[in-house]
């Protein structure tokens, strides 16, 4: 049976139903960001981690220019080795048809017989390629999508600098390219760039590795040390053109998607804070008005024999019912929003499938957290109302106690009239009251703050990767080290404006323990195309000697401009050098680490060797100038500017917006949450003086103006204040989203802030409104003539 | 005592509608003039307060005619309404409605700053005795005090008539009386028509003329050949 206080509990939440969802909503936007973030982090790590485990990912991998089969024997035989397989894999170039742009790739061989013993290929559809054909090959998914290949197509490739029709069999993803990037680049690129397989024989033919390979795989025994088997490796292959044995943080789809598993970790736990915080208030403020208005029932239920306990059960059930409401809306808002996102996440990390997952501890955190956060906010209220006697609780509540304010004799000589006196005074009073609703505002703000300004940051970091730091319209990389003549050459090409040639050099840096695996680019120290830039994006000068380090770099490497950094050269030579740290650049995308052409050639020791060249080209030429490069035998891949930028909205940028788009309407919805709260409070407070006002002629509009002009006065100070909280969030969430990947600028134009105001002004008049329809329909005759 | 200030007929007032339709008034004539006091008697539920809210512009009737001197009350829109109460009508309520967050001078200002021909608030203190006590806020006043602030804030915008409604319902009887002087003194020194509300049968005694209302009907009306000074009451 349902106890009298229960019915009296289900009235006042139908009474209250305007606030109620108000905090609901507050309370909501808070757990459904939470609980995305968690459903992303929770499906995106156990897709992985299943999908590591079924197709066998490898923990070590170390690639070479040739190794004889007899090595793959003394791999297996490390200790700590639980299983290696050696395959061969070379990069090469595609044509497919109707799409004119250069596409480069990989192509890996899988063994004649059977499956692969580590890094397991996921058939999504077709067959593996037979050893017996030359030309069969599986396509990556990614690569597939992007221009509709399906088993039975066939595509034009130059492997080896041989020419040849590839035959499509079989469409396939791996776990070692999840996030498929072409070399050098931080973003993927499924148009422009492939992955495929071939069985062993033939691609060992092509590339004339029979009897032979260029990268092992190895899996370790639990329990083995990681860094003593690299060593071991890099010992075992040196001399061989090893780039250096890596682990899986090294390895380039491992490390990125672990990086947007660690930002969503931080999304997690960052968003539902401030959420949370906002909704505590808003509890306190409502659930303490609803106890104020109900000292004399609750006088009543203690003369009755109530004890202190039974009341605060039947309040704390009402919050609880409140809470679990919103909780309900977030945790159902959020596993859809996370659904959402994990289909777009689909699209950049190449699974087999995602797992959906909704962690049932963590989400029964939230909903615990959520449940006692609304409770703390009643703790104060009913501990207020409690001290209070019941037979004075039951007599009329005596007249609060005012008294002239500071402020008001600090404005002694302006002519106050009386509503502006009230609101003031009212201001003054409670001053904790109104501290707590320009709080609730100011953080309502800075919400938004934060979910607008990286849109304009994103754009300041697109704008200054693509036209302050990379100026050239494309990057063409060579076969082998050329000498400068490759640059002459490829200037004579009509269309090419210019050409400048640079050096990418793979190395590992070291600092004491720390260490990075980068490619070290020398460059021209006259470049035009290729700039770096400080940190107010001025273009920083190579330095004759000494190497620049993206300031990211910097601090994970921990060194200072001045400082020495050993440089591994990772060419299988087993060489190293020290060299000084000259400074630090700002980039946004990606990191990275420059040192003057000559200066890296001498490093080196082999003479006056390029393998990059930067381009400039005529716009309108662009087709013949492709289509010259990729006739070039010396042409190892051409990527394009442009396709990079493309590339980067179509993926990270895509993610990244959808994510901050959604924060930002949930930010208006807490805008909203905390500003009618506030004025539907202010109102039921102020019920009866604003009735007396309408007794005494005052006409609605400006009775009125005493709530509009108080929240006015809150906003005037809650907005700024949120756009300065704002900007101590946002320098938190750069701080805990930085990433090699990319570092999002603080960047605060006015239109974040006039964005941010505009949302919290349009939910101040959406609640204004409510209020003046509330003041116009206000009953006089009943507020006047009954004792509150 | 010629002038006619109120005029009602045929008045009736229906609260919901069907078999839930309350009557409120089941059809008052009645007339108000310049300068007098009148005391509306009358049980819970007898529709005294109805009549009063309709005269003040707070409630619109269901049927009949009221007039406010050539204003239709009836007819009379919202604005119409809110701009007669501005410069027409003092209130005064059981209880007080004041503002708390105004001193007892200022609340009086309240209703100044928005009337035509305001007398000054110090001099409406003054004639509810309240001169030395304008520096206060609501909550260090006494509860006649209040209602004696309420009164002067009623009157400071030199209202045609005056509309008590239990004035003194929650006040002792000693407190009560200092109400109805300051009341009596007004209506006398500035003419100022006043109805007051009771179920207090002792008050009766001060006014020109005593009107009982019962169940939404004039019952009674009686004219005192002399009005007593409300010192003398008691009850």
């Amino acid at each position: 049976m349902i106890s009298v206080l229960d019915h009296k509990l289900l009235r006042e939440l139908r009474h209250l139903r305007g606030q109620v969802l108000a905090i609901a909503l507050v309370v909501g936007g808070g757990v459904a960001v939470c609980m995305m973030s968690l459903v992303n982090y929770s499906s995106l790590n156990d897709t992985r981690d299943s999908y590591y485990r079924s197709h066998m990912f490898a923990d070590a991998f170390v690639d070479m220019t040739r190794a004889p089969q007899r090595l793959l024997d003394e791999v297996r035989a490390l200790q700590g080795v639980a299983r290696a397989e050696a395959r061969v894999q070379t990069s090469l170039q595609l044509q497919v048809g109707g799409f004119d742009d250069p596409v480069s790739g990989r192509v890996v061989s899988l063994p004649d017989e059977g499956e692969p013993r580590l890094n397991r290929i996921f058939l999504r559809a077709g067959r593996l390629p037979d050893s017996r054909r030359s030309n069969e090959v599986v396509v990556i998914g990614s690569f597939a999508e992007a221009h509709d290949l399906r088993p039975g197509d066939s595509l034009e490739a130059i492997i080896n600098g041989r020419w040849q029709v590839l035959r499509v069999v079989g469409i396939a993803e791996s776990p070692e390219f999840v996030y498929v990037i072409p070399p050098g680049s931080m973003l993927p690129d499924y148009h422009r760039y492939a992955i495929l397989w071939m069985a062993e024989r033939p691609l060992a033919a092509a590339t004339d590795m029979v009897g032979a390979f260029n990268s092992v795989l190895i899996s370790m025994e639990p329990g083995a040390v990681e860094q003593h088997l690299l060593d071991e490796l890099d010992r075992l292959f040196r001399g061989f053109g090893s780039t250096g044995a890596y682990g899986r943080e090294d390895q380039f789809s491992h490390r990125f998607l672990s990086e947007e598993l660690k930002q969503l970790r931080t999304m997690a736990m960052l968003f539902p804070a401030i959420f949370m915080t906002v909704a505590i208030f808003l509890i306190n403020v409502v659930i303490g008005r609803l106890v104020a208005t109900q000292r004399d029932v609750i006088a009543i239920l203690k003369a009755f024999g109530y004890s202190n306990l039974q009341v605060s059960l039947h309040f704390a059930k009402l919050v609880s019912v409140i809470m679990l409401l919103g909780i309900f809306l977030g945790v159902v808002g959020g596993v859809w929003l996370g659904d959402a996102m994990a289909g777009m996440y689909a699209e950049y990390f190449r699974f087999p499938e995602m797992l959906f997952r909704v962690p049932p501890l963590p989400t029964l955190a939230v909903v615990v957290v959520g449940v006692l956060a609304g409770l703390t906010g009643a703790h104060g209220a009913l501990s207020r109302a409690f001290r209070l006697p019941p037979a004075q609780a039951m007599g009329p509540e005596p007249p609060p106690a005012y008294r002239h304010t500071p402020m008001e004799r600090a404005l002694a000589g302006i002519h106050l009239s009386q509503p502006s006196r009230m609101i003031l005074r009212s201001l003054e009073r409670r001053p904790l009251r109104t501290l707590m609703s320009v709080s609730g505002i100011a953080l309502a703000t800075a919400i938004v703050v934060l979910g607008t300004f990286q849109f304009d940051s994103v754009n300041l970091m697109v704008h200054t990767q693509f036209s302050r730091v990379q100026q050239e319209d494309m990057t063409v990389s060579l076969v082998n080290p050329r000498s400068h003549r490759a640059a002459r050459e490829v200037v004579r090409i009509d269309g090419v404006r210019a050409a400048e040639a640079s050096l990418a050099v793979p190395v590992r840096l070291r600092s004491a323990h720390r260490s990075w695996r980068v490619a070290l680019v020398g460059l021209t120290a006259a470049s035009q195309l290729s700039h770096r830039v400080d940190t107010e994006l001025n273009h920083v000068a190579l330095p004759g000697e000494g190497v620049l380090l993206t300031e990211f770099l910097l601090q994970a490497l921990a060194v200072n401009p001045g400082d020495l950094v050993t440089v591994e050269w990772l060419d299988g030579s087993g060489e190293r050098s020290e060299v000084v740290v000259s400074g630090g650049t700002r980039e946004f995308i990606g990191v990275g680490a420059w040192m003057a052409l000559p200066e890296l050639q001498r490093l080196r020791g082999r003479g006056a060797e390029i393998n990059q060249l930067q381009i400039s080209i005529d716009p309108d030429r662009r087709s013949d100038v492709l289509e010259a490069l990729q006739a070039r035998p010396l042409v190892a891949a051409v990527s394009e500017r442009r396709a990079m930028l493309d590339a980067f909205y179509e993926t990270l940028g895509r993610t990244f917006l959808t994510f901050t788009f959604v924060n930002s309407l949930l930010g208006g919805v807490i805008a909203f949450g905390v500003i009618y709260n506030t004025v539907r409070i202010s109102l039921a407070e102020r019920g009866r003086e604003l009735a007396s006002l309408r007794v005494l002629g005052y006409r609605a509009a400006e009775v009125d103006h005493i709530l509009l002009a108080e929240l006015a006065l809150l906003m005037l100070v809650g907005i700024p204040l949120g756009w300065l909280i704002g900007q101590q969030l946002a320098i938190l969430l750069i701080w805990l989203m930085q990433s090699e990947l990319y570092r999002i600028p603080l960047l605060f134009t006015e239109r974040t802030l006039g964005l941010s105001a505009t949302v919290v002004v349009l939910s101040a008049l959406l609640s204004g409104v409510v209020a003046v329809r509330r003041v116009a329909t206000l009953d006089l005759i009943e507020v006047l003539k009954t004792r509150e | 005592m010629t002038e006619t200030v109120f005029e009602a007929r045929g008045l009736t007032k229906v609260y919901g509608e069907g078999e839930l339709a309350v009557h409120a008034l089941r059809g008052v004539d009645i007339e108000l003039y310049a300068g007098e006091i009148v005391v509306l008697l009358g049980a819970s539920g007898s529709g005294k307060s109805t009549l009063l809210n309709i005269l003040g512009g707070l409630d619109t009737a269901s049927g009949g005619t009221v007039r406010y001197r050539a204003l239709d009350l009836v007819a009379a829109s919202e604005r119409q309404l809110t701009r007669y109460r501005r410069d027409h009508v003092g209130f005064v309520f059981q209880f007080y409605n004041l503002i708390a967050s105004l001193t007892a001078r200022e609340n009086v200002a309240v209703a100044t700053e928005i009337a035509p021909d305001p007398m000054d608030p110090d001099e409406a203190l003054a004639m509810v005795d309240l001169q030395s006590r304008g520096h206060h806020f609501p909550a260090e006043l006494s509860g006649g005090e209040q209602q004696r602030v309420a009164i002067a804030r009623a009157i400071s915008k030199r209202p045609a008539v005056l509309l008590c409604d239990e004035p003194t319902g929650a006040l002792d009887s000693k407190t009560g009386v200092r109400v109805l002087e300051a009341l009596a003194r007004v209506n006398r020194e500035l003419g100022t028509a006043t109805v007051i509300i009771t179920h207090n049968a002792g008050i009766a005694a001060m006014a020109d003329r005593v009107i009982t209302l019962s169940d939404g009907h004039i019952s009674e009306v009686r004219c005192n050949t002399e009005r007593a000074d409300p010192a003398g009451l008691s009850w």
